[in-house]
């Protein structure tokens, strides 16, 4: 009976080892639940302030009160959610809203009227004021470009 | 493996630490569930930090301070959690600090050559308490308010000086933004240059000299009294206390979040029931006592002589008990420890019965 299953002293070894491998298992699986259990909230807090911006720059439009009013030749500054945005009221009585951060290194641009371009002062890259195509400078992409519809007391913001 | 520690042993020049670490034991006795309480304190101080620098991660002192904290208390991502875990293991840390302290007193832990030790536990448990009282206003609702007013006329009755103490640790005459502001710069930076560096010479000291014996355990012949390694034997039974702890403040924390009141309010009147925390409410009761036998002013500055000596005394305990022969109890002094015991359990009850 007993004998059959060879020497007795070779399996108890083995069961020995085994009992060493599932013990090192199961403290490293109840070592990673810990990790993750107190890992996961902190993550979640600490990202809980990114998740509340992310919220914020997910708006669709934004309307901007007398904005209207602007005088053509002059630009205005605004928020689109949580990235600076600028609207431009050309001399030609066109509007024009664009993302006001510079697709080179993400400083914010500004508007110049005399040349009718968008500059950036950081590395001198350029944009056209209407479009906000990139046509000078490192900026390797376009402005984003926003869609406007002008109201009797606002101007109304959203994306295309 | 064997190679990168080798390198690091010799390049950090410690290879006489482990061979000293190696010879490093435990005693084993009946009373050896008391060693793992100073351990415990450590858990949770270590918890205080991490939570507390995550707390740091949201929290404005100043005018804004309620704010912030309804913010991360009611708007972050598991910002309660944070919050009840840093208040919980605040609770815990020092309930595991005076039974740390109790069990060296009666263990006579603190004499020679453990003086020192049981010094700066004693700074490092007025620092802690200190921490408790600093950190409570933070959340500036109007418990936190009225516990810092309450608590401010203490060093206010100081004779002479005390009003200066009271008006430069409030910031002003009275309790405001100003007074979170530097109660902020002193839970988050003042107390932990100051409480860092002493619990590492206490740490170092406890390495020196080793666990301390009681007197029944000292009176046994050295063969008679067993040991265990501390690598891993007891490190490993450390490590399962912690996880414990661990366990305790992680089920306290979550069915038991910690309350925010409403924002502090000058004009409102003080709630009723209104009562420190339960380490400071045997001072309350006692004071409150006091104040029946011996009402106005004179009963308060009698009160507070009491604490202070009651603390001067206990404080110097090592020099009054310093009975260097070993096995020798000194029975006074046990019976001065639980008399003590005996008066802040009393006192505490009375206070929460008198509410």
């Amino acid at each position: 009976m007993s004998d059959l299953t060879a020497d007795p002293t070779e399996p108890q070894v083995d069961e020995e080892m085994s009992r060493r491998g599932f013990v090192r298992v199961a403290v490293t699986g109840v070592t990673l639940a810990y990790v993750a259990a107190i890992g996961y909230p902190i993550y979640r807090y600490l990202n809980s302030s990114v998740e509340k911006s992310a919220a914020m720059a997910a708006v669709k439009d934004v309307t901007l009160d007398k904005a209207n009013d602007i005088p053509k030749g002059t630009a205005l500054m605004f928020k689109f959610g949580i990235r600076p945005a600028m609207l431009i009221h050309h001399e030609d009585d066109s509007w024009v809203a664009l993302d006001a951060v510079c697709t080179h290194m993400g400083c914010t641009v500004k508007f110049d009227a005399a040349k009718g371009n968008i500059h950036c002062a950081c590395h001198g890259g350029t944009y056209d004021a209407k479009t906000g195509q990139n046509i000078g400078g490192p900026p390797p992409r376009p402005l984003t470009v926003y869609k406007v519809a002008v109201n009797p007391t606002s101007v109304t913001v959203s994306r295309v | 493996m064997s190679k990168v520690q080798d390198y690091l042993i010799e390049r950090l020049g410690i290879a006489d630490t482990i061979v000293y670490a190696k010879k490093k034991t435990v005693p084993i006795h009946k009373q050896s569930f008391w060693y793992y309480w100073g351990g415990i304190s450590l858990f949770c101080f270590i918890v205080q930090a991490v939570t507390g620098i995550l707390l740091m991660v949201y929290y404005r002192p100043g005018p804004e301070a309620y704010e912030s904290v309804r913010q991360i208390t009611f708007e972050t991502q598991f910002g309660w959690l944070i919050r009840s875990v840093h208040n919980w293991s605040a609770t815990i840390f020092l309930v595991s600090v005076f039974i740390h302290m109790f069990s060296v007193f009666f263990m006579k832990a603190y004499r020679k050559p453990r003086e020192l030790g049981w010094w700066s536990g004693m700074l490092l448990l007025l620092l802690g308490l200190t921490f408790g009282f600093s950190g409570y206003l933070l959340p500036m609702d109007d418990l936190s308010y009225f516990a810092t007013k309450v608590g401010l006329e203490v060093p206010n009755t100081i004779p002479l000086i005390g009003p200066a103490i009271a008006n430069l640790l409030r910031g002003g005459l009275e309790v405001s933004e100003f007074t979170v502001q530097r109660f902020f710069a002193l839970h988050a930076v003042i107390l932990p240059i100051l409480y860092l560096p002493l619990l590492a010479i206490h740490l170092w000291l406890i390495q020196k000299h080793g666990n301390a014996l009681p007197p029944t355990e000292e009176a046994k012949p050295e063969s008679e009294r067993r040991n265990m390694p501390f690598f891993p034997n007891f490190l490993a039974k450390d490590l399962a206390m912690w996880l414990i702890t661990l366990n305790v403040i992680a089920v306290m924390a979550s069915l038991f979040p910690w309350n925010l009141g409403p924002p502090a309010d000058t004009l409102a009147p003080a709630p009723e029931g209104i009562h420190p925390e339960w380490y400071f409410m045997s001072q309350f009761a006692t004071l409150k006592l006091v104040g029946r036998i011996l009402p106005g002013m004179w009963g308060e500055a009698f009160g507070m002589t009491l604490f202070t000596l009651g603390l001067v005394l206990w404080f110097l305990i090592p020099i009054f008990d310093n009975d260097k022969a070993n096995g020798v109890r000194s029975r006074q002094v046990t019976y001065f420890g639980i008399f003590v015991v005996a008066v802040l359990i009393l006192t505490t009850i009375w206070g929460y019965i008198g509410l």
